[in-house]
C-alpha cells in the first residue's frame, strides 16, 4: 500500500489531480500526479531523505526547486536506461518511473560508510594530494577500490544506451534564454517585430517564478498573464518555443548550444523520436533571462534534510501544492523569505518564526507579524538539529550566543540571490561585484547580448518586466527589425524592499557546508587558505569547491566570500573562477548524436564493393574507404591468400580495385606550367597520350606525395595521388592555383568519386584486357609503357593507362563509376582462361615492396626527394618548383642521411617487422647506434624470403653489408643484407615490349 | 564556433572550413633563395590581435578566403577574395 500524500495540499498547484501516477523510489511505491517532479512527489509523501553526500555520506534532502540542485541526486530508470546523478528537482514523473538513491551502502537509512564522518578529519581539503602519495602499489589495490565505493555518485548503466540522440540546427534573429517574467516580456516584444525568435525554457512550462510565487499582474494571478502570453507566442509563426531546453553554451560569433530533453519525461522515447536533441543555434541577438540562484546560509549542520531554500519552499507550495514540512521556520538576511512565510500562512501552515539577521527588515515584516507570526530580528541560525532530518534549529545572536531552540521540520533559508552569470561569462566577460545585492552581475555585455531580469541583478518584478521589454525590442532592432507597436508590460503592485545584509558565516565549531554536492565546508576553505591556496582558481581545485555536477551554482558566492573573509580582502578582489560550457550537465550521448558505432564516420565504398563482398573479400579501413585486403579461399589465412594472389600476378594475371587512389583533373592552357611548378619534374612537354611519374614536395622541401599524371589533351591533365593524400594534394593544388599563381589559367577538380579504377597486372594482362576491350588496340606500338588511351567503351568513356606498380606488364582501367562493376566482371570473364585472380592491398603491398616503390610508410612527411632515390631528378631541374629552395638544404641532401634501400633477411625464416631498427652490432642496439629502420616488410614468394624497404644511413655505400634488424618490443633480432630497393626485374624489361 | 562570410557562398560555419595559414607571407616561395624561403615557411608572426589568414572552404566552394580575424577575441572584421586588400580596424 502506497503511503498517502500526507503533505499534499487539498487545493491549488499546477499538478493534474485527475492523472495520478505511481513511482517507485528505493523499491517502495509512492503516489503523485502528472505535473509533479520526482522531488515534489517524494516531498508530498513526506520523504525528506533522498541521498547520501559525496564524501561524508551525510543524509541529504531537497535543497532547491530547479536545475541548480546539489543534493537530491538519484539514479533513474533501470537496465540499459539507468541514468545516475539526475536531479530529482527536474525529473518529471510518469507512471511506473523507478528511481533509487545513490551513494549509500547498504541502504539509505543505514549507511555503514557514514562512518566516514568519524574519519572526517582526514577527509579534509587536499585529501587526495595528501593521502595517496605512498606506497604506490596501494593505489590500485586499496585506495581506488574502496574510495570509489565510498566517495562518488551514482552508477553508470554499464550497457549500451538503447536510445537515439540527435543534433538540431537552427538560425534565429533573436534567441531568448529563459521564459520567466523578463524572458516572456522580451519574447512578446521581439515576436511582434516579425523577427525569427527562439525562446528556450528549461522547464516543461513557461513563467518561471511567476508560476511559483503569488504575484498579481494586471490585478489577476500572474499565471493568467503567463497563459495569455503563451497563447500569443504560440500563435506567432515567427516564434518558436523550445520547452525542456537548456542553453548550455555560448560560443564565438553568437553561436549557441542548447540541450532539448525531448523524451526524458516519458518511460521511453516513442518510435522515431530521439531521447535528447542537442541544438546548435546561430543567432543575431541573444537575450539572457536565465534568472538567479538563491544562496543557502552557512551554519553548522546546514545540510540536514528539511533545510531548503526559501524560494524552493514557495515553489513547492505554489506550483506543486506540496508543504515540504509541517512546522516551518524562515531564516533570512533579506526581505524575500518573508514572502515564503506569508504564502505558508495563507495556506494555513504553521510558521513558527521568521529569523532575520538584520535589525531593520523591510515593511513586509509588519505584514508577517500581522499574520501572527513571530519575527526575530538581529538573530542568526546557530545550528541545525536532527539525525536523518531537521527537528529543530538553534538561534544565536551575532556573537554566537545561543538564544533559544525552535522545533521545526522545515527551515526556509535565504542568503540573498546570485544572478546566473555563467552564460554571459562564457563570452569572456568578467562579472562585476554589486555590493547592494552582494553578488556578481554581468556588467556591460558584448553588443549582441543583453541580460535582463534577475540574471542581470534586477529582482523587482516590475523592473524585470520593463528590462525584458527593452531587451526584446533592442534585440529585434539590432537584428534588423522594426517594432510595430510596443507591448505594454502588465501592471504590478510595487514591493519596496529593505537592503540585504550579507552573513557569510555564523560563528560555530561544527560542519558548515558551502558546497553541498562536493562536501566542502567552511573549515576546508579556511584550511586551503592557510596552506597557501589563495587564488580562487587554486582554492577551487584544492577543495573541489564548485567542481561538482552543479558547478557550484548555489555555493560559489558563499565560497568566494568566505575566502575573501579569510584573506581580509574585498570579494571583487578575490574574483570568480572562469565559467565554461556546458552550464548544466550534458550526456555524452547528446554530444555524440548519431555519430556512434558504425555511424561514427562515413564509409566510402568503391563501385565494385558488392563484388568484393560476394567473393569473400576481407576489408581494411583506408581512411574512410573500405578496401579488400585479400580474398581468402577455404583454409587460407591473410598471409597465404596474399601470397597466392601476388604469385598469380607474377605468373599470369591479377586484378585489383584501385578506385581509392586520388584522381584530380587539371584543366587550362597553363595546366602544364602549373604542374611543372607543383612537381619536382617537368610536365609542360609531356605529349598528349603519355603518362609520367611525378613527385611533389611541400615548401619545406619534404615529400608530399607521388603518383602518375597523364596528359589527355593539350589543356587537360589527369593526376593520380596516393589514397591517403588525395584530400591534402587537392588542397595543395587549389591553394597554389587560387592564391599563389592566380595569373595561371588552370582549374583543378577532384575526380576520385567519378571514376572506378582497376589495375590489371601480370604477363597475361594484355591478353586479358584485349579480350575484354576488343574495340581498343592495346598493342605495344599503340599503347607503350607509360602510354594513355581514351576511347568509347560502348556509350561510356574508357581510359586505359599502361602503368605498373607491381613491376609486371600492367594497365590501369578507369570507367565512370556506374560502369565499374560491369567492367570488372567483363575483365574477370576475359581473364578466366588465364586463371585471373583478384588481389587485395596485402598482395599489392608485397608486389610494390618487391619492385621497390615507395608508399605511405616511406612518404611519412619526413623524407626528402634524395631519401627515396629522386636526388638525381631533383638536382637536374633548372626550373623553379615548390620545395626547391628548402629541399636543397644540406641536411636534406646529406649522404649520411638514411636513404631508402632494400633489405633481405638472411639465414633462416625469421620474419621482419616494420619499425625494427638497423644496427651493426646486435649486442649494442640503442638510439645512438641505430643506422636506420625498416618501413615496409613482406614475405616475398618471388624471392622466397622476408624482404623490406627501409632507410639506411649512407644508403648505397652499404650495399651488401650485413646488418641486424632489432625489434626490442618482441626481443627479436634478424640478420639482414642491404640491397638495391628492387627485388624483381631490375632492368624493367617486363614493363616494356 | 566561428561564422565566416565566404565571398562566394555567404556566411557559413567554421566547420565547413579548414585553416589555411598566414596570409601575410609569400604563399609560394619558389623563385628565391633558401633564406627567403626559410623566412616565408618558418618565421611566422604569432600576433595577439588582428591577423590576416587563409581559410579554405573545403566543404563548400573549395575556395580560399582571406579572413581578417582577431586572434584573442575571435572577431572577424572582414573577409575577401584572395587578391583583396582588407583593412585592419583601428
Amino acid at each position: 500500500m502506497s503511503p498517502a500524500q500526507d503533505l499534499r495540499l487539498p487545493r491549488g498547484g499546477a499538478v493534474d489531480r485527475d492523472r495520478p501516477v505511481t513511482v517507485t523510489f528505493d523499491g517502495r511505491a509512492y503516489r503523485g500526479y502528472e505535473g509533479d517532479t520526482l522531488a515534489s512527489l517524494l516531498l508530498a509523501n513526506g520523504v525528506r531523505l533522498l541521498g547520501r553526500s559525496f564524501k561524508y555520506h551525510r543524509p541529504r534532502g531537497v535543497l532547491t526547486v530547479g536545475s541548480e540542485e546539489p543534493n537530491a541526486l538519484v539514479e533513474l530508470r533501470q537496465g540499459a536506461r539507468r541514468e545516475p546523478n539526475t536531479r530529482a528537482t527536474t525529473v518529471e514523473v510518469f507512471d511506473g518511473l523507478t528511481a533509487a538513491s545513490q551513494n549509500r551502502f547498504p541502504s539509505l537509512r543505514r549507511d555503514l560508510l557514514a562512518a566516514n564522518r568519524l574519519a572526517q578529519r582526514y577527509l579534509m581539503a587536499g585529501f587526495y594530494y595528501k593521502t595517496f602519495m605512498w606506497p604506490a602499489a596501494f593505489w590500485e589495490k586499496v585506495y581506488e577500490k574502496h574510495i570509489r565505493r565510498a566517495a562518488g555518485l551514482g552508477r553508470a548503466a554499464g550497457e549500451a544506451d538503447p536510445d537515439h540522440y540527435e543534433h538540431g540546427h537552427a538560425h534565429a534573429d533573436v534567441v531568448i534564454a529563459g521564459a520567466g517574467p523578463a524572458g516572456l516580456m522580451a519574447a512578446l516584444a521581439a515576436g511582434r517585430s516579425g523577427a525569427r525568435v527562439i525562446l528556450l525554457e528549461e522547464r516543461p512550462w513557461l513563467g518561471g517564478r511567476l508560476c511559483m510565487d503569488q504575484d498579481h499582474l494586471n490585478g489577476k494571478p500572474a499565471t493568467r498573464w503567463v497563459a495569455d502570453a503563451e497563447v500569443e507566442l504560440e500563435g506567432r509563426p515567427n516564434v518558436h518555443i523550445l520547452r525542456r531546453t537548456t542553453l548550455t553554451g555560448v560560443y564565438d560569433h553568437t553561436v549557441l548550444c542548447a540541450l532539448e530533453r525531448v523524451a526524458d519525461h516519458l518511460p521511453q522515447p516513442p518510435p522515431g523520436t530521439p531521447r535528447q536533441r542537442l541544438w546548435t543555434v546561430r543567432a543575431k541577438r541573444v537575450v539572457l533571462a536565465a534568472g538567479a540562484f538563491e544562496r543557502p546560509l552557512v551554519f553548522d549542520d546546514n545540510d540536514l534534510p528539511g533545510v531548503m531554500l526559501a524560494s524552493a519552499v514557495r515553489g513547492y507550495l505554489n506550483r506543486f501544492a506540496v508543504a515540504p514540512g509541517r512546522r516551518f521556520v524562515a531564516a533570512t538576511n533579506n526581505d524575500d523569505a518573508y514572502r515564503t512565510a506569508l504564502d505558508l500562512a495563507a495556506r494555513g501552515l504553521d510558521v513558527a518564526a521568521v529569523l532575520d539577521a538584520r535589525d531593520e527588515p523591510g515593511p513586509v515584516a509588519e505584514r508577517v507579524r500581522g499574520q501572527g507570526i513571530r519575527v526575530l530580528t538581529g538573530v542568526l541560525l546557530g545550528r541545525g538539529r536532527g539525525g536523518h532530518g531537521l527537528r529543530a534549529v538553534d538561534i544565536v545572536n551575532h556573537r554566537g550566543a545561543v538564544l533559544e531552540r525552535i522545533a521545526c521540520d522545515c527551515l526556509a533559508v535565504s542568503g540573498g540571490y546570485s544572478p546566473d552569470v555563467s552564460l554571459i561569462s562564457q563570452t569572456g566577460l568578467k562579472p562585476e561585484w554589486d555590493e547592494a545585492i552582494a553578488a556578481f552581475v554581468p556588467g556591460e555585455a558584448p553588443p549582441a547580448y543583453r541580460c535582463a531580469g534577475a540574471c542581470a541583478g534586477t529582482f523587482d518584478l516590475d523592473d524585470c518586466l520593463q528590462e525584458g521589454l527593452a531587451a526584446g525590442m533592442e534585440a529585434a532592432r539590432g537584428s534588423g527589425f522594426r517594432m510595430r507597436g510596443r507591448p505594454e508590460p502588465p501592471a504590478v503592485e510595487s514591493r519596496p524592499a529593505a537592503p540585504l545584509q550579507p552573513v557569510w558565516r555564523v560563528p560555530g565549531k561544527g560542519k558548515a557546508f558551502v558546497d553541498f554536492q562536493n562536501d566542502v565546508t567552511v573549515g576546508d576553505i579556511e584550511l586551503a587558505n592557510r596552506e597557501g591556496y589563495q587564488s580562487v582558481e587554486h582554492l577551487k581545485r584544492y577543495t573541489t569547491l564548485g567542481m561538482a555536477t552543479d558547478q557550484g551554482k548555489t555555493s560559489n558566492i558563499n565560497g568566494l566570500a568566505l575566502l575573501a573573509r579569510e584573506q581580509q580582502r574585498p570579494i571583487p578582489e578575490v574574483g570568480t573562477t572562469r565559467f565554461r560550457p556546458p552550464a548544466v550537465p550534458v550526456a555524452i550521448g547528446a554530444f555524440a548524436g548519431h555519430r556512434r558505432g558504425r555511424d561514427f564516420a562515413p564509409i566510402r565504398r568503391t563501385a565494385m564493393h558488392r563484388w568484393h563482398e560476394a567473393h569473400g573479400a576481407r576489408f581494411v579501413d583506408a581512411g574512410h574507404w573500405l578496401r579488400p585486403s585479400c580474398y581468402p579461399q577455404t583454409g587460407e589465412d591473410v598471409a597465404l591468400a596474399s601470397q597466392r594472389e601476388a604469385a598469380a600476378v607474377r605468373q599470369s594475371v591479377g586484378i585489383c580495385d584501385v578506385s581509392t587512389l586520388g584522381k584530380i583533373d587539371v584543366y587550362g592552357t597553363d595546366a602544364g606550367e602549373f604542374l611543372s611548378r607543383i612537381y619536382i619534374n617537368g610536365f609542360r612537354k609531356l605529349p598528349v597520350g603519355r603518362v609520367r611519374y611525378g613527385a611533389m614536395l611541400r615548401h619545406d622541401g619534404h615529400l608530399l606525395d607521388d603518383g602518375t599524371t597523364s596528359r589527355l589533351a593539350e589543356d587537360h591533365y589527369f593526376m593520380t595521388t596516393t589514397t591517403a593524400n588525395a584530400g591534402r594534394v587537392l588542397a595543395h593544388l587549389e591553394f597554389h592555383a587560387q592564391v599563389a599563381w592566380p595569373e595561371l589559367d588552370v582549374a583543378v577538380c577532384s575526380a576520385t568519386e567519378q571514376w572506378a579504377t582497376m589495375a590489371v597486372a601480370g604477363p597475361n594482362s594484355r591478353r586479358t584486357l584485349q579480350a575484354a576491350l576488343p574495340q581498343a588496340n592495346l598493342s605495344g606500338e599503340w599503347l607503350p609503357f607509360m602510354g594513355a588511351l581514351e576511347f568509347d567503351g560502348g556509350g561510356f568513356p574508357v581510359r586505359v593507362f599502361r602503368v605498373s606498380f607491381s613491376g609486371e606488364l600492367a594497365y590501369e582501367v578507369s570507367v565512370p563509376r556506374g560502369y565499374g562493376q560491369p567492367m570488372w566482371e567483363r575483365i574477370m570473364k576475359a581473364g578466366a582462361p588465364h586463371a585471373i585472380s583478384p588481389y587485395g592491398t596485402e598482395a599489392l603491398s608485397v608486389l610494390r615492396i618487391e619492385k621497390g616503390h615507395a608508399a605511405a610508410a616511406e612518404l611519412d612527411g619526413r623524407t626528402s626527394a634524395h631519401d627515396i632515390g629522386l636526388g638525381a631528378m631533383f638536382d637536374a631541374q633548372k626550373k623553379d618548383f615548390v620545395g626547391k629552395p628548402l629541399g636543397a638544404r644540406p641536411a636534406l641532401t646529406d649522404p649520411v642521411r638514411p636513404r631508402m634501400m632494400g633489405l633481405q633477411a638472411v639465414g633462416g625464416g625469421a620474419r621482419l617487422r616494420a619499425g625494427a631498427h638497423l644496427v651493426a652490432d646486435p649486442g649494442d642496439a640503442s638510439v645512438d647506434t641505430s643506422l636506420g629502420w625498416l618501413s615496409s616488410v613482406a614475405y616475398s614468394p618471388h624471392v622466397e624470403a622476408w624482404i623490406a624497404l627501409g632507410f639506411v644511413s649512407g644508403g648505397a655505400e652499404r650495399l651488401g653489408e650485413i646488418l641486424y634488424a632489432v625489434y626490442p618490443l618482441r626481443k627479436e633480432t634478424v640478420r639482414v643484407q642491404v640491397c638495391e630497393p628492387c627485388f624483381v626485374d631490375k632492368d624493367g624489361s617486363r614493363l616494356r615490349d | 564556433m566561428h561564422r565566416i562570410d565566404c565571398p562566394w557562398c555567404g556566411v557559413r560555419d567554421e566547420a565547413e572550413f579548414q585553416y589555411g595559414g598566414d596570409a601575410t607571407v609569400d604563399p609560394a616561395p619558389i623563385s628565391t633563395d633558401a633564406d627567403n624561403a626559410y623566412r616565408a615557411v618558418y618565421l611566422r608572426c604569432n600576433p595577439m590581435g588582428w591577423h590576416l589568414e587563409w581559410w579554405h572552404h573545403v566543404s563548400g566552394c573549395r575556395r580560399f578566403v582571406k579572413v581578417l580575424r582577431h586572434t584573442a577575441s575571435h572577431e572577424i572584421a572582414a573577409t575577401g577574395y584572395p587578391g583583396e586588400e582588407l583593412e585592419v580596424p583601428q
